[in-house]
């Protein structure tokens, strides 16, 4: 029982690890390296939650001055994570760019395929 | 320029950033050239006026943006470490400028001439953001700046297997950024502060309640650095990076990138952590002193059996970051001096090797070693500063090789670790042979028909190179500029911990 409710308190986190070592995985363990790259966004998105859910009161409203309101969530992590977030985007614009090129100069994007280009030249 | 004294931190960043604005709406590739040169020598001229700064007052300088004060606003915040991090890399950067002219509009197409100083400068201004913030995030962002940057810059280059060195670092090097992202996230949540310096005041009380929160930030933060800075297993994306890099960006790399990234490890380690806590909770001097002996051979004994030049010294830098590791895991005076004096001696070394193979690939076809045969016949001078920052990087002395590995090998014998004094003399008979085969390949062979029609480049390529040759023996002569200043360095980081 007290092992459930520890997990149902900190749920979130296990969702985090869960989204964080798929997408570890993915770019380990695929030859694709469009699906590596959607596996490296999976475990950078993981790292937005990690932040962002935290930053959540239960009972909390936006940060407004007011007398009306006592508990107030955590602006900062979310204003970390929107930067996080362009530098995501910008990677994975770079990445996909750099596998166009890739495409162009080998004719394929599996890396098995290019190693085996690179091995006979 | 009293006025903008108290903003020197902000302006170092500033200035090869607003190059970098200005060039990217620029399209012929030496007008490019121009502003570069301008912004690279402006960020050097305010990297020596800070270091005169700080060891000036003797203290370090805070600077707060827009006024926030210091645990909610961004700090910069320079000490003696990082001011002379800043000072070498601007150094670097700025004296690789008359040199990128020619190299550039040989290497690089006309159209993206103007992208690529655009990316260099990028890559500056990450660098030197690393460097002076004091704020967890924000190191994270200019070490995507550096980074993404770094990753176009690679991709420049003609061969495509660039576009696959590009392509492998940016997965290894996202993976790195991420690891240490989510080290600084667990801190915030245990500490709620981004600030470097105020984390460290926090840390002990927060390492009472959450021991195993705080140990994991460390072991994310240690990883996704050692990923950056090409720790020993971790290195493979570098020696394809550095081989297919255009030759100007090969050299600006070698030179800077990896020791901003040890500067972050011992920023990391020293100042927010804290020995009692680094090396009291985690293994984590005997890892690095292990990784760092395995890189120094292993590495070494790579370079000897490449047969690619610009890849032999891509090995050769792993197994002398190896160097920089293990005086940071001795964690004593004189090994951490040893290290961080070894910041700039590998870092000028370095970048002169490299020089000297893009002055070559300027006038000869292909990289090979058996392709250099006779090149030293050809081109004397280039092949003399080659072998010149060779013997530094073997350690002769009277080289600024020497002067890093005499610390070091102190630093050994401080503490009583006998073998690894043994093992850092071992890795310098390694790198003998390897340099060695340049020579023999470069002095006592024919000339072969790759090299028939090489001569000197022209002097904007020699005389930086030149510059920087004579540089490593200057630091291998007189320390008191390199060797006093990083001796107070490891004090002051080293004195942070008895508190």
């Amino acid at each position: 029982m007290k092992e459930i409710t520890a997990f149902l308190l900190h749920y979130n986190y296990f969702i985090t690890i869960f989204l964080m070592v798929s997408g570890l995985y993915i770019v380990i363990a695929r030859g694709n390296m469009i699906k590596k790259l959607v596996g490296l966004a999976l475990f950078q998105s993981s790292v937005y939650l990690l932040y962002v859910s935290p930053g959540k009161i239960i009972g909390g409203t936006a940060p407004i001055i007011d007398d009306a309101f006592t508990v107030y969530s955590n602006p900062l992590p979310h204003v970390l994570i929107l930067t996080a977030i362009v530098v995501g985007v910008a990677t994975l614009a770079l990445g996909l760019a750099l596998v166009a090129r890739i495409h162009e100069a080998y004719g394929t994007i599996e890396e098995d395929e290019i190693f085996d280009q690179e091995d006979r030249s | 320029m009293t006025a903008l004294e108290p903003h020197l931190p902000i302006l170092q960043v500033l200035a090869p950033l607003f190059g970098a604005l200005i060039t990217a709406f620029m399209s012929r590739g030496i007008r490019a050239w121009v502003v570069a040169s301008i912004a690279a020598w402006a960020a050097a001229a305010i990297a020596g006026l800070l270091l005169i700064r700080v060891i000036m007052i003797q203290e370090p300088i805070s600077y707060v943006m827009g006024n926030w004060g210091v645990p909610w606003g961004i700090e910069y915040r320079v000490d003696m470490l990082n001011g002379f991090v800043v000072f070498f890399v601007t150094l670097v950067a700025a004296v690789l400028m008359p040199y990128a002219r020619r190299s550039v509009a040989r290497e690089i197409l006309p159209h993206q001439q103007a992208w690529f100083y655009t990316m260099y400068l990028l890559c500056l201004t990450g660098l030197l953001g690393i460097t002076v913030t004091g704020d967890a995030f924000n190191v994270f962002v200019f070490l995507e700046i550096s980074s993404l940057s770094t990753y176009a810059l690679i991709a420049l280059g003609q061969n495509r297997r660039a576009l696959l060195a590009a392509y492998q670092y940016l997965i290894v090097g996202t993976i790195g950024a991420t690891f240490y992202v989510i080290g600084v996230g667990l801190l915030f949540l245990v500490t709620g502060s981004l600030n470097l310096h105020d984390i460290s005041g926090l840390l002990v009380d927060a390492y009472a309640i959450y021991p195993r929160p705080v140990l994991t930030a460390l072991a994310f933060m240690i990883a996704g650095i050692s990923l950056k800075l090409a720790l020993f297993p971790l290195h493979l994306w570098l020696p394809n990076a550095y081989a297919y890099a255009p030759s100007t960006a090969a050299a600006f790399l070698a030179g800077t990138a990896t020791k901003v990234a040890v500067y972050l490890l011992i920023r990391i380690l020293f100042s927010v952590f804290g020995l009692s806590l680094v090396f009291r909770g985690l293994p984590i001097a005997e890892v690095l002193l292990i990784l760092s002996g395995a890189a120094m051979v292993i590495a070494s004994i790579a370079a000897v059996f490449e047969r690619n030049a610009k890849k032999m010294l891509a090995y050769s830098s792993v197994a002398q970051i190896g160097y920089i590791t293990l005086g940071i895991g001795f964690a004593n005076q004189s090994g951490l001096t040893g290290s961080i004096v070894h910041l700039l001696n590998h870092a000028v070394t370095k970048t002169t090797l490299f020089m000297c193979l893009g002055a070559i690939a300027y006038r000869a076809e292909g990289m090979r070693l058996s392709s250099l045969a006779g090149i030293g016949r050809k081109m004397p001078i280039t092949s003399g500063a080659f072998v010149l920052a060779g013997l530094s990087i073997i350690g002769v002395p009277g080289t600024a090789g020497f002067i890093s590995k005499w610390y070091l090998a102190l630093g050994a014998i401080e503490d009583g670790y006998w073998p690894l004094v043994f093992l850092i003399v071992a890795s310098s008979l390694i790198a003998v042979i390897y340099i060695g085969r340049f020579v023999e390949v470069a002095y006592f062979r024919e000339p072969c028909k790759e090299v028939a029609d090489a001569y000197e480049p022209p002097s904007s390529m020699i005389l930086p190179i030149l510059l920087l040759a004579a540089a490593t023996v200057y630091f291998g002569i007189d320390t008191r500029a390199s060797g006093d200043i990083a001796a107070a360095a490891a004090a002051a980081l080293l004195g942070g911990l008895a508190q």
